[in-house]
């Protein structure tokens, strides 16, 4: 009964400097009476634990917190206020409100409603100031109206901010809300997040195992995150057994070195501290007396027994520290006992964890080979292209072309001299394409006529006058465009990666030059099998004289398929440009790289080709992911193996055979 | 009577003849020795340009007469340069550390960890690697020069001859080989400093002469490596030796059949020239003072290819001819000395055009002048072979058969 009539007393006492909307709703009690009930919960609340809140401490704020959470509608605003230092208590009468600077003064509100009260001078307001432990507790009972908050934006703000920084008591609230949440996406969010914080703070230990299970092989990143810390040990010495929750005993001299053995008991102050060879050789320095240290002549410190004997000597005659002995320093090592412990005591959870990250790593493995295999598809693609249009001037009509790197660059400086003219990048690669062919085409005809064909008879010769021509080719292209890389920007809709999830993911510039590759392979195998011309340059690389016979000119067949091939040379230097640097030597990257692609996969067979750029580039992928630090060991790698592969097949993966093979 | 070896190498005698009066007037007019005309500097680039005609040597026997294009000879030349280096930085930096230490004498652990720290200081390792083991040891690297490129070579050949790799996928090979070569020591794990090399190799420890004198001294030394080289040489290719290894070049399977063991005589060629390049490599780096990974890289092995061929290939004396005349107009061109062409609308300077030069010259005497710089000696010389007519002798279009057939 008191505590009603208090009630009414304190709603007409805040009621009486009210303004309009104020006295409308006391003007009207019968229709507000129902709405009033819970405000007045609060109200009641508050004012009976006006003291504590002013002055609130960590110890005994809990149970008012509570009961302010439990009174209904205006508690979150309230508690929010706190949080935010913005509630003040009037001097005069003890009376709580939200508080916001106005000028010189306060502007006051209701802390029940939420109505704007009155304006007060600063100096009849004192601030409420919660200190941070306070203010923990009240942000996990805000936690509970934010997570049943009505606006779902609010909703997944409070799940962000328990996933960045979760406490045991955000999850009664989050259990608590699951139920009612209307909203089929965040209640799966809550529950996953639910099931992450149990793992965490969960009161037993079959809770959480049944939590980390309840994942399987879940490879999200916030599931490792949670499960990590859980397995974390220390390394630590023990007298006697070890203790506590062991992930490992350590052996000195097998599991653990007995250096690190010792430091350990330094560490944990079982054993004094080694005085180091250095110290001991300042000592044994300083103290020299006429030409001998500790009776031995100076002349013997270059021996380390020599140095530990007088050392000893000194020792005993006082002047320096005693050293621990090797055997002494061992029998302490022997006498003490080693282990790895777990930071979380409970060994079923750390048992259970440990098995989830398993679970966990098994399928992340899997996904990363899927990724090595996208990566090793990508870069085959890349050496399919730049060797493709050597499959036709090295592998069909033998002709070795140093040259071929540069006209990869000349492709690939064509496309950076479009884009000077044509700013729109789309258009720019459209017009660029079909130009490097034409002018790496020209380039090739114009070799052909000048210098190759009169050096068909002698292919050492003709790698020597093409590695000419691709000397003077660099350093022109170094003379006019200089040594710095040039930019060969690649259209918008090529930026960014397709991703797969978390793991698996392949830019769309990869996945573009893949298309390429396909589509290269499938313009070579038309040209040769379905044209005049691929008839004719097949029946001139098999025997010229016989097709010139039949009125093929072999002149000008020989003339069309290296211009073609360098062609396609140049238009892999589009491609190429647009993920590399664009320099005067990009070309020489990928020369070499060319070349064994070929003569792996076997001289004269496009598809032998496509299996030793896959076999090439999914190797390399393969080593760097052995060891990713190195990508110059792999190189290496790779190279030996190709050298040894070419041991076991000189001809490559698919060999001609009979008279088409050449010999 | 059969004709005596001089008689046989009417070049020998030249040869000889005229290095020894180069290097003569060269010691002759340098800093140490005489009046100083020719800088210091300078003798060093002759002495390096007679270790490069040495190596040149080497190559034209494994290309110009067994007709293996070896594009990793410079991958040789660098490790020998490599192992003599490790001696020539172990021994300098022991005496550094000996130098700066303090009176109390050192345990050779403790010796051993402060040179580690000084040559690996670089690479952010302090300990020396097990490569190293022999550093300090001269006969032992001294051996080193001649065993690992040796080695690598037999084991490298032997594979890619036993497999009949030839033409051009042995030149391949032989690149990718370098290739391998150079990437690995360009890592810092290989324990030769990475990218950084070994440097300071000028400086040769237990000489009290100054670079003056030491420059000289190393000029006669290439001067003698090389003239040792060319008899060796000479008297390789002008035996019976030379002839089975002119037919592999000219018709591997004809000499097959005729019972010689091809794959062995291409085995010795190639292990002997990969030593020669070696020795080569020995005396090529003290004077450059410095080594590393680059040098190695297989554009310098096609460099190496371009000298023979520009001298002319098939002649002793054409590689060396091509490779000091290149080298020296290479370094002229290089080096600012040649003054620019002004042409009114562009001015061509030649630190930017000698690559462009070089190149199409290069084109230019493979098409136009297969004999090289050796084809103008034969023309003061009247050698020129007499006019058989007729097909050549082997399906190599580019073998110099009819004028070899002469001898």
């Amino acid at each position: 009964m008191r505590k009603v009539l208090m009630t009414l007393g304190l709603f007409l006492m805040l009621a009486l400097p009210g303004v309009a909307q104020e006295r409308s709703s006391q003007t009207v009690p019968a229709t507000a009476g129902q709405a009033a009930e819970p405000t007045t919960a609060l109200a009641a609340v508050l004012a009976e634990n006006v003291k504590k809140i002013a002055k609130p401490s960590r110890r005994t704020i809990g149970p008012v917190i509570d009961e302010i959470a439990a009174s209904g509608p205006g508690a979150s605003r309230f508690l929010q206020a706190w949080a935010d230092r913005r509630v003040g208590l009037r001097k005069s009468d003890d009376t709580l409100f939200i508080i916001a600077e106005q000028g010189q003064d306060y502007a006051l509100s209701d802390p029940v409603t939420g109505a704007p009260a009155d304006t007060a001078p600063r100096r009849e307001i004192s601030e409420v100031k919660p200190n941070s432990g306070v203010r923990a507790v009240i942000g996990s009972a805000l936690v509970r109206f934010l997570l049943s908050d009505p606006d779902p934006a609010k909703r997944r703000e409070a799940l962000t901010a328990i996933e960045r920084d979760g406490e045991a008591s955000h999850l009664a609230p989050l259990r608590a809300s699951i139920a009612q949440e209307p909203d089929a996406q965040i209640k799966a969010g809550k529950q996953r997040l639910e099931r992450l914080l149990t793992i965490r703070f969960g009161k037993d230990a079959g809770e959480r195992v049944a939590a980390i299970d309840s994942f399987g092989s879940d490879t999200g990143l916030d599931l490792r995150a949670t499960l990590n810390p859980l397995v974390a040990t220390t390394r630590r010495a023990f007298e006697g057994e070890p203790q506590g929750n062991i992930a490992k005993t350590l052996r000195p001299a097998r599991e653990l070195s007995e250096a690190d053995a010792y430091a350990l008991l330094v560490a944990a102050n079982m054993a004094p501290k080694r005085i180091s060879e250095a110290a001991m050789k300042q000592a044994l320095a300083a103290n020299v007396v006429d030409g001998k240290v500790g009776g031995l002549p100076l002349a013997d410190m270059s021996d380390p027994a020599k140095r530990a004997l007088a050392y000893s000597a000194l020792a005993k005659a006082g002047t320096v520290t005693p050293r621990l002995s090797e055997t002494e320093a061992q029998a302490l090592i022997d006498a003490h006992s080693y282990a790895d412990i777990y930071a979380e005591p409970d060994a079923t959870v750390t048992k259970s964890a440990e098995a989830g990250l398993a679970r966990v790593s098994r399928k992340v493995a899997m996904m990363q080979s899927v990724d090595l295999g996208l990566d090793g598809l990508s870069l085959a693609s890349i050496y399919f292209l730049a060797a493709i249009g050597l499959a036709i001037t090295f592998g069909i009509m033998g002709v070795i072309n140093m040259a071929h790197g540069e006209f990869i660059t000349m492709g690939a400086y064509t496309g950076y001299v479009v884009q000077q003219f044509v700013p729109d990048y789309t258009a720019s690669i459209l017009i660029a394409l079909p130009l490097a062919f034409a002018i790496t085409f020209g380039a090739g005809v114009a070799m052909e006529r000048l210098v190759i064909r009169y050096l068909y008879k002698r292919p050492l010769e003709t790698l020597l006058a093409t590695f000419g021509i691709s000397i003077a080719l660099q350093q022109l292209f170094k003379n006019i465009f200089g040594t710095q890389a040039r930019p060969l920007t690649s259209p918008p809709w090529l930026e960014g990666a397709l991703q797969i999830n978390d793991i698996v993911s392949i830019s769309y510039i990869r996945i573009a030059i893949f298309v390429l590759a396909l589509v290269f392979l499938t313009l070579y195998l038309w040209v040769m099998k379905r044209t005049r011309l691929g008839l004719e340059v097949r029946a001139v690389t098999q025997n010229p004289s016989m097709a010139a016979s039949m009125g093929i000119n072999p002149d000008r067949i020989n003339m069309l398929a290296f211009g073609f091939g360098s062609g396609i040379a140049g238009i892999a230097g589009v491609a190429i440009g647009l993920f590399a640097k664009v320099t005067s030597e990009m070309g020489q990257d990928y020369i070499v790289q060319s070349f064994m692609t070929v003569v792996v996969g076997g001289v004269g067979s496009i598809f032998g080709t496509l299996a030793g750029a896959t076999l090439i580039g999914g190797l390399q992928k393969g080593i760097e992911f052995l060891n990713p630090s190195n990508t110059l060991a792999a190189q290496t790698y790779m190279i030996l193996f190709i050298i040894i592969f070419i041991q076991f097949r000189p001809r490559g993966i698919v060999a001609l055979k009979g008279r088409a093979a050449g010999d | 009577m059969r004709p005596g070896f001089l008689a046989k190498n009417p070049s020998v005698i030249w040869f000889l003849l005229i290095l020894a009066i180069f290097t003569l007037v060269i010691t002759l007019l340098s800093h140490a020795y005489g009046p100083g005309v020719i800088s210091t500097s300078m003798v060093k680039t002759l002495g390096k340009t007679l270790c490069l005609c040495l190596i040149a040597i080497a190559m034209d026997l494994v290309w110009g007469y067994t007709g293996i294009l070896s594009l990793g000879h410079f991958a040789f030349f660098g490790l020998g340069g490599y192992m003599i280096g490790m001696w020539l930085m172990y021994e300098r930096t022991r005496d550094i550390v000996l130098k700066s230490a303090s009176d109390f004498p050192m345990t050779p652990h403790e010796l051993q960890d402060a040179i580690g720290s000084q040559i690996f200081g670089v690479v952010g390792s302090s300990k020396l690697p097990a490569i190293w083991h022999f550093a300090g040891s001269l006969p032992m690297q001294l051996l080193f020069v001649v065993l690992v490129p040796g080695l690598l070579a037999l084991v490298f050949g032997w594979l890619a001859f036993r497999s009949r790799v030839a033409g051009v996928y042995l030149s391949i090979l032989t690149q990718a080989m370098t290739l391998a070569l150079s990437l690995y020591l360009f890592q810092n794990e290989s324990g030769l400093r990475g990218n950084n090399g070994l440097s300071g190799l000028q400086n040769i420890p237990g000489l009290s002469a100054d670079q003056d004198h030491s420059s000289v001294w190393f000029l006669w030394a290439s001067a003698c490596a090389l003239a040792l080289g060319y008899v060796l040489a000479a008297a390789i290719v002008s035996g019976k030796f030379g002839s089975v290894m002119r037919g592999i070049r000219d018709d591997e399977a004809r000499v097959r059949f005729l019972g010689y063991p091809v794959e062995g005589f291409k085995l010795f060629v190639f292990t002997l020239t990969a030593v020669i390049a070696a020795i080569a490599g020995a005396l090529y780096y003290p004077q450059a003072g410095i080594i590393n990974p680059g040098e190695m890289a297989p554009i310098a092995s096609i460099y190496l290819a371009v000298w023979v061929a520009i001298g002319g290939r098939g002649r002793l004396y054409g590689a060396v001819m091509g490779a000091f005349f290149v080298s020296i107009v290479s370094s002229w061109f290089t080096g600012g000395r040649v003054p620019d062409v002004p042409l009114g609308f562009y001015t061509i300077k030649w630190v930017d055009w000698w690559q462009v030069l070089l190149g199409l010259s290069f084109v230019l005497v493979t098409l136009l002048a297969p004999k090289g710089l050796s084809g103008l000696v034969e023309l003061i010389a009247g050698l020129r072979p007499p006019r058989r007519g007729g097909a050549p002798l082997g399906p190599d279009a580019g073998s110099l058969q009819e004028e070899e057939a002469r001898e």
